[in-house]
């Protein structure tokens, strides 16, 4: 997923530690072959039963700590969560709500969407995640089809700038109305001022140092 | 017959400004139009909004035609904080959320960092019963506050001076086991921070004889009191299809009578060992919720007398996990000077083992690496699901946090629930969701 | 502490028109032991911080109905001590500013907790470091979240400085005196270190 650089926060001429020529790479899970295992071969039979076009529909599946997350493309997530939602098999009735992440080095991928789903007739539950790029950051609403999702679309456009169709009321909900930028995108600073002690100042957390 | 009052046209209608004097002409002026909407700001100062909570109601005469909630006043950017900080550092963040059960919070972080960790099984199980014991402690307590200060939103004083009273005695417990009565960051990943002082075990088998005979004070005095009853039933009305569409989980989904509590669906800490009922009620409505978290207080009374039970048995076990490359190291004890490391400890790393000073020193300053992934765990707290999930890209830093909290959630039922009752339960209605603005805004 | 707040210009009876001397000592004590013996305090917790604040209004250890401070006002009109009680966000400021402003003179703030007093552990976007961005404060309370009983020690400490306050020409003179301190001193982190021989 990412490649991690040298060892301290600290680069150019101020590391002097002799680390920062490391790099280390992170190994993130890959997409599962089946059998997924435990009820999730299951729930992947249950979708292709229900919907024909499942296998468009899905771009990865990933099985890991027991977790089963379905990589979703955008144009079939409406449809996707609608069969979840009423497919007496899978019978996913509650949306736990939308988290938004951002990769910024995904290029064309860069701001995820997660969405946690909950049976409760099935006691199951099942991700759905789904990518759109910083250019085109459209995705559709799910409030039709889950209404609790209508706060936390709100939430993920305002941290995060996915733009979701459909909604009744998009508009920013945690930030005031006329904050600029999304604040949890990555690229966006954390914000803090420098500390004053007597005798010194601490920078903010973001541009410590700090061993990474 | 022209005004002397201006106006302008809007896309919410005419708004005309009335500068006295002119008042007959304008108040005939606007009772001719069509649309008469009063819109009231129950500002995010409010002594009965349950904290900095903003609600917008449109009135009719005193009927709410539409309400919207305003939220976000503390909203305090936690989840960006925690990217900044090691994974055992975000417990201090995370504890802060929900800052009236703040051991939920921790324990939900800290199940989702084992769980991408891999160590779940490997947290001893002293550790998981403290968990248990603390929790359920934090739900009185939580109770208590939505007991005291909901009935206090309704007229009702004396409820909460009784709700308090039981409610320090709680955070006596909090202060004797982890040094402070809020916002602990007691349980950490691994495990928790310190093991229970001499006598904890002798002095909470006291108190809960203590506090079930003390509950009865409160109970006596809202249970059947028709003021009450008059005030709360049929008030809030939000049935089961609302609560599942809407995401809705906790006391509120319970009293619509579906008996769904995580503890007992999806057991995690060891919940499935231990004996109590989930309380359901099938009113759907502010008084059901009110008998629920009532009723809770009593089966959390009884999941702690099991915890001690167990505690006695598992006296002088681990209570952080064996690696060493993730335990805190140093439990905490009472030093020489007061509260410090264990002198053990000191001794340790100082003579024997370097190894446990290198240990001591890059846990401390750089954290563990959690392998990169993805993970969503779900504990049960008083207000319903709170899930955390967490995004690691193998390094000492999280990646995302995003806490699924349960009043926020829970709070977009705020419409459903008033729209088309009195001003007056709006406050109830609000009161019975129980949310804490901390968790909301997060 | 007073003085710099009075120096926007309030005056607010006929205790700040007496000459100095004697009679203007007397009326300062009496409106100091009339004004810190009844403090309303306005409804304004915001998050962990205000708990600790209800516990000291209603548990019965912390009782504050001793010195005649458990009714919260609601409306600011009616409150004289403002205890800013958790973190104040971005979004929140306006609004603190304007129920601030809606107090009515003599006013007081207490910034409860470390959030209030600095932006507590939230140094990001969202807070404000410290209430006194916007209102001036007159006492800062630490904690995080501060104990009942220093909750306590804080309204005590702060009914001495009330008790003290000075009226009329008296204030005045204070205020420069003051004003003529903040200009002269160093920021923060320039001061000299303790123990240093510029101490």
């Amino acid at each position: 997923m990412s490649e991690q650089k040298g060892m301290f926060g600290a680069s150019g001429t101020g590391d002097t530690s002799g680390y920062g020529g490391l790099e280390r790479a992170s190994i993130s899970p890959t997409s599962a072959q089946r059998p997924y295992g435990s009820y999730f071969d299951d729930i992947a039979d249950q979708l292709e039963r229900a919907f024909p076009e499942f296998h468009d529909a899905i771009e990865k599946v990933v099985v890991d700590r027991d977790e089963l997350t379905l990589y979703i493309k955008r144009e079939k997530l409406f449809d996707v969560a609608k069969t979840l939602r009423d497919t007496e098999t899978l019978r996913f009735e509650v949306c736990l709500g939308v988290a938004g992440v951002h990769y910024p080095e995904d290029k064309n991928r860069e701001l995820h969407a997660v969405y946690q789903l909950l049976s409760m007739t099935h006691n199951r539950r099942i991700r759905l995640e789904v990518s759109v790029p910083d250019s085109d950051p459209h995705l559709p609403s799910l409030v039709e089809v889950w209404a609790g999702t209508n706060w936390h679309e709100r939430e993920a456009y305002d941290m995060f700038g996915i733009i979701f169709d459909g909604h009744p009321a998009l508009t920013r909900i945690l930030m005031p109305d006329d904050w600029p930028g999304h604040p949890q995108r990555k690229d966006y600073p954390l914000g803090g001022i420098p500390v004053e002690y007597i005798g010194a100042t601490v920078p903010a957390p973001d541009n410590r140092r700090s061993y990474r | 017959m022209s005004t002397f009052a201006s106006s302008r046209e809007t896309t919410e209608g005419t708004i005309y400004s009335v500068t006295g004097g002119d008042w007959d002409q304008v108040a005939s002026e606007i009772g001719s139009a069509k649309e008469e909407r009063v819109v009231v700001n129950m500002g995010p100062q409010h002594p009965s909004t349950h904290g900095v909570l903003r609600l917008m109601l449109e009135l009719e005469g005193e009927t709410i035609t539409e309400l919207r909630c305003g939220i976000g006043y503390l909203h305090t950017g936690i989840e960006k904080n925690t990217e900044f900080r090691t994974w055992t550092q975000g417990v201090t963040f995370v504890t802060r959320m929900d800052y009236l059960s703040p051991l939920f919070n921790e324990t939900a972080y800290c199940l989702s960092v084992e769980k991408l960790l891999g160590i779940t099984n490997d947290v001893p199980e002293r550790a998981s019963v403290i968990r248990v014991m603390m929790m359920e402690f934090n739900r009185i307590s939580s109770h208590m506050v939505a007991l005291g200060t909901g009935a206090l939103e309704l007229g009702a004083i004396t409820p909460m001076f009784f709700a308090f009273r039981e409610r320090e005695k709680v955070l006596d417990v909090f202060e004797k086991v982890s040094g402070l009565r809020m916002n602990m960051a007691y349980v950490r990943p691994g495990g928790v921070a310190q093991d229970l002082p001499e006598g904890t075990v002798s002095h909470i088998r006291d108190l809960v004889k203590d506090l079930r005979k003390n509950f009865k004070d409160n109970a006596d005095l809202l249970i059947g009191n028709s003021i009450w009853i008059k005030r709360t039933k049929d008030v809030g009305y939000l049935d089961l299809a609302g609560c599942i569409t809407l995401g809705v989980t906790g006391p509120v989904l319970r009293s619509t009578g579906m008996p769904w509590d995580l503890r007992k669906t999806q057991p995690y800490c060891g919940y499935e060992n231990y004996d109590f009922d989930v309380i359901t009620a099938d009113t759907c409505d502010v008084y059901g919720r009110f008998l629920i978290r009532m009723q809770e207080l009593e089966q959390s009374l009884r999941i702690i007398e099991q915890c001690c039970d167990k505690l006695d048995a598992l006296d002088g076990a681990p209570v952080m996990v064996a690696d060493k490359k993730i335990a805190w190291p140093a439990q905490l004890a009472l030093g020489g000077d007061g509260l410090g490391n264990s002198l053990e400890h000191i001794r340790q790393i100082m003579g024997t083992s370097m190894e446990a000073l290198i240990h001591h020193f890059k846990i401390v300053t750089e954290g563990f690496r959690v392998p990169a992934g993805q993970v969503y765990s779900a504990v049960e707290s008083p207000r319903g699901e709170l899930g955390a999930h967490l995004v690691s890209d193998g390094g000492t830093r999280p990646y995302r946090v995003h806490f699924r909290t349960p009043s926020f959630s829970n709070l977009q039922s705020t419409s459903a629930m008033c729209e088309g009752s009195l001003i007056a339960d709006v406050v109830a209605a609000v009161a019975s969701i129980d949310p804490v603005m901390g968790d909301v805004d997060r | 502490m007073a003085p710099r707040r009075i120096g926007m210009g309030l005056i607010v009876g006929l205790e700040e028109k007496l000459p100095s001397g004697f009679l203007l000592t007397t009326v300062e004590k009496l409106a100091g032991y009339m004004r810190k013996n009844s403090l309303w305090p306005a409804t304004f917790g915001l998050a962990c911080c205000a708990i600790e604040m209800m516990a000291i209004g209603s548990a019965g250890k912390y009782d504050i109905s001793r010195f005649g401070m458990e009714v919260f006002r609601a409306s600011p009109r009616q409150a004289d001590l403002m205890i800013v009680a958790g973190r104040v966000s971005n979004k929140m400021a306006p609004v603190v500013r304007q129920i601030y402003d809606q107090m009515t003179a003599p006013k007081w703030v207490l910034s409860m907790g470390a959030c209030a007093s600095s932006g507590g552990m939230f140094n990001n976007y969202a807070i404000v470091q410290g209430v006194d961005h916007i209102i001036p404060v007159d006492i800062y309370l630490p904690g995080c979240p501060p104990r009942p009983e220093m909750l306590m020690d804080a309204i005590l400490k702060l009914h001495e400085q009330i008790g003290n306050e000075k009226l009329g020409v008296n204030r005045a003179k204070i205020i420069k005196e003051v004003e003529a301190a903040a200009l002269a001193s160093l920021p923060t982190h320039q001061a000299p270190v303790f123990g240093s021989k510029a101490d």
